[in-house]
Formats: structure tokens, C-alpha cells, sequence
């Protein structure tokens, strides 16, 4: 009941788009990178993905790569008494084996930093993923509306 | 739920029970003494609405209002809190005619009034964003009781960390109740009903 009214509320805020996409390297799958659309003048931008690693090694992004800004990190998101606090991961993202790490609003993100131009709806764009082990692969981010929440029910 | 994970909670309550209720037993008195019913957080301030025009706190009185802190450069909690209130306020319609919302930036240096429209133009037009002087915009976070902080990250940008609850004001100016970034947006939506009395 109480799942069914947050679905609800969820839907009737913003809700992305359940269709999924997906990217394999190796034993990693690489599961929706999304984008949010900014503001015209916006300089900076946020990513949203999740991972899974079927291997039996930990890997690590240890970088990511695209070419609507310079410099893209991965950030984490903590809220210490109602205060938000974002800082760079800069030893990269584990990704243990059998699991799963999910980069979404609330939590760990990826940020785009100085940004090209504003990123827009419809225009999907690309970006290259560094892990240490599984190499490079390259993913296309699907652009969402501005305040886009992770569609609550998409799960694999 | 396992025997070992209701001992283990029964265990933690009792700990709290233990540690709570002398905490209780000795606030009793003082409490009485130190209500003076006046509120304490907030207070009047004169910032740059979005749209270029001095906005006054005193155009809030009589009228329930909600206030966050936020900054444009922010992309995951700042357009979330505010695309939620979009949504709140797109389901209250009518109902919230009275009602104002207020995102005050606390990266003033980076958001200009200009660069604050264009962050909103993507969300509820009533959603009124507030700018000022650093000097302004300190006494506002002071005022509220929240907290801003400038984080240098490598590469020459910045973040910052900010305080993410929503703040919601009676008619009367008096803070009734916060929203809280986890909490479930059934519960928020409910709190700004009851605030609203609808």
C-alpha cells in the first residue's frame, strides 16, 4: 500500500522513462546511463547509471571520458543533518564481484563540470567509461527532464 | 525477522529507553521556562527575485510560504528538491494560490538573478528564486538556521555543501515544519496540505 502511493506520487512528479538500455565489457554490465536536461546557461550537469559485475574480480571506474565537457567525476552525495554534502571519489568506484553499484539522485552521481552546452532533451549523448580491469566502453547517456527521479519500478 | 535481530532491537531499545529518559526527566522543567512561543527561525531580509525586481519578506505576511536553500550548479539534490515542488504544486493547483515557494541560492557569486531564471524556467513558474549580496545571502542562511559552505573541487571548480531541507511558514511567519530530502514525498506532500488546511 504504502510502495503503491510512493509509485503513485512518484509517477505524478517526473518519472524517467522505463525503456532500458544497456552495455556489456567483459562482466560488466553497464545498465540506463541517464542524463538530466539543464538550463541553457547551466554549466554542469549530472550522470546516472548503474553497474553490475558478474566476474569474480572487483573492478573500478577509474575514469569517464565525453565530449560535452572536459571534466567529468564521479561524486558522492551525503546528508549529514539535513546538509548536503557532494565530494569527488578520487580513488574511482569499486564495483565488488556479484554486485551492483547504481549511480542515482541521492547518492553517488556522475558530474559533468563545465559543460559545452546545455544538455538537452533528445539529444542523447555519449561518454567513455575507464575501468581498470574491463578497459574502456563507451555508453550513450538518454536525456531526461530536468527533475527526473530513477523510474521506480525498473529493475533486471 | 530473526530471533538474533528482535533480541538486537529489543536490546537497542532499551539502551534509548535507558539514555532518554533521564534526558526527559531533567528537560522537564526547563522546557516551560524556555518557550516564549516566538519563533526562531527566520526572520526579514530584502534579496533580488529572479526576474530582477527586490523582493521584500515582508510580501510574505499572511500567506504560507516554503523556503530551500539550493545553488544552480548543482545537479542532483537542487533540481530534484526543486522538481518535487514543481509536482507538489502542479497536484495542489488551485489549493496553493496562496502559497509561495522561495529558492534562495547560496552561491550568489554564480547566481545571478539571470542564471537563477534560467535554472527555473524548467520548473513551476510560482517557484520564485532569490538572490543577493554574499553579505545578504549570509544573514539569510544564519537567520534560517542553515548552513552553507564552499567545497574547492580539483580542476578549479566548487560545490557546495548546503543545508537541503525545505522550510515551511504559517501564515503567521512561524516555521511549522521542515521536509526533509529522504523523506517519502507522500509524507512532504501531506505536510504542506496540512500547512495550506486543505
Amino acid at each position: 500500500m504504502k510502495k503503491a502511493l510512493f509509485l503513485s506520487l512518484a509517477a505524478s512528479v517526473l518519472t524517467v522513462s522505463a525503456v532500458a538500455h544497456a552495455f556489456d565489457k567483459g562482466p560488466l554490465k553497464i545498465d540506463h546511463p541517464w542524463s538530466r536536461e539543464t538550463a541553457a546557461q547551466a554549466s554542469t550537469g549530472a550522470g546516472f547509471l548503474s553497474i553490475q559485475n558478474y566476474g569474480k574480480t572487483p573492478d573500478r571506474l577509474v575514469a569517464i571520458k565525453s565530449s560535452i565537457s572536459d571534466d567529468v567525476q564521479v561524486h558522492t552525495m551525503t546528508m549529514e543533518g539535513g546538509v548536503m554534502r557532494m565530494r569527488e571519489l578520487k580513488n574511482g568506484l569499486t564495483i565488488p564481484p556479484g554486485g551492483e553499484v547504481k549511480l542515482q539522485p541521492g547518492a553517488e552521481h556522475i558530474m559533468f563540470m563545465g559543460l559545452k552546452g546545455p544538455i538537452k532533451l533528445g539529444e542523447d549523448f555519449t561518454a567513455t567509461l575507464v575501468f581498470e580491469r574491463a578497459g574502456e566502453v563507451e555508453v550513450t547517456f538518454k536525456v531526461e527532464p530536468a527533475g527526473a527521479k530513477p523510474a521506480a519500478g525498473h529493475q533486471h | 525477522m530473526s530471533l538474533k535481530t528482535i533480541q538486537v532491537a529489543l536490546w537497542a531499545l532499551a539502551a534509548a529507553a535507558a539514555i532518554a529518559l533521564p534526558i526527559a526527566y531533567l528537560s522537564q522543567t526547563p522546557v516551560t521556562q524556555r518557550s516564549s512561543g516566538v519563533a526562531t527561525v527566520g526572520g526579514p531580509f530584502v534579496l533580488t527575485a529572479a526576474n530582477g525586481q527586490p523582493f521584500d519578506s515582508k510580501s510574505l505576511v499572511g500567506k504560507p510560504y516554503a523556503l530551500f536553500f539550493g545553488f544552480t550548479h548543482c545537479p542532483d539534490v537542487c533540481p530534484t528538491t526543486t522538481a518535487e515542488m514543481t509536482g507538489f504544486l502542479g497536484e495542489l493547483g488551485d489549493k496553493a494560490k496562496d502559497f509561495r515557494v522561495l529558492f534562495v541560492t547560496v552561491d550568489p557569486a554564480r547566481d545571478t538573478p539571470e542564471a537563477l531564471k534560467d535554472f527555473l524556467s524548467s520548473f513551476d513558474p510560482r517557484i520564485v528564486g532569490l538572490s543577493g549580496s554574499q553579505e545578504k545571502i549570509d544573514a539569510v542562511v544564519r537567520a534560517y538556521g542553515a548552513v552553507a559552505t564552499r567545497v574547492d573541487l580539483d580542476g578549479g571548480n566548487y560545490t557546495m555543501d548546503h543545508t537541503a531541507s525545505v522550510f515551511l511558514f504559517g501564515a503567521d511567519g512561524r516555521l511549522v515544519s521542515t521536509l526533509d530530502y529522504k523523506e517519502n514525498p507522500t509524507v512532504k506532500l501531506q505536510k504542506i496540505k496540512n500547512l495550506l488546511g486543505v
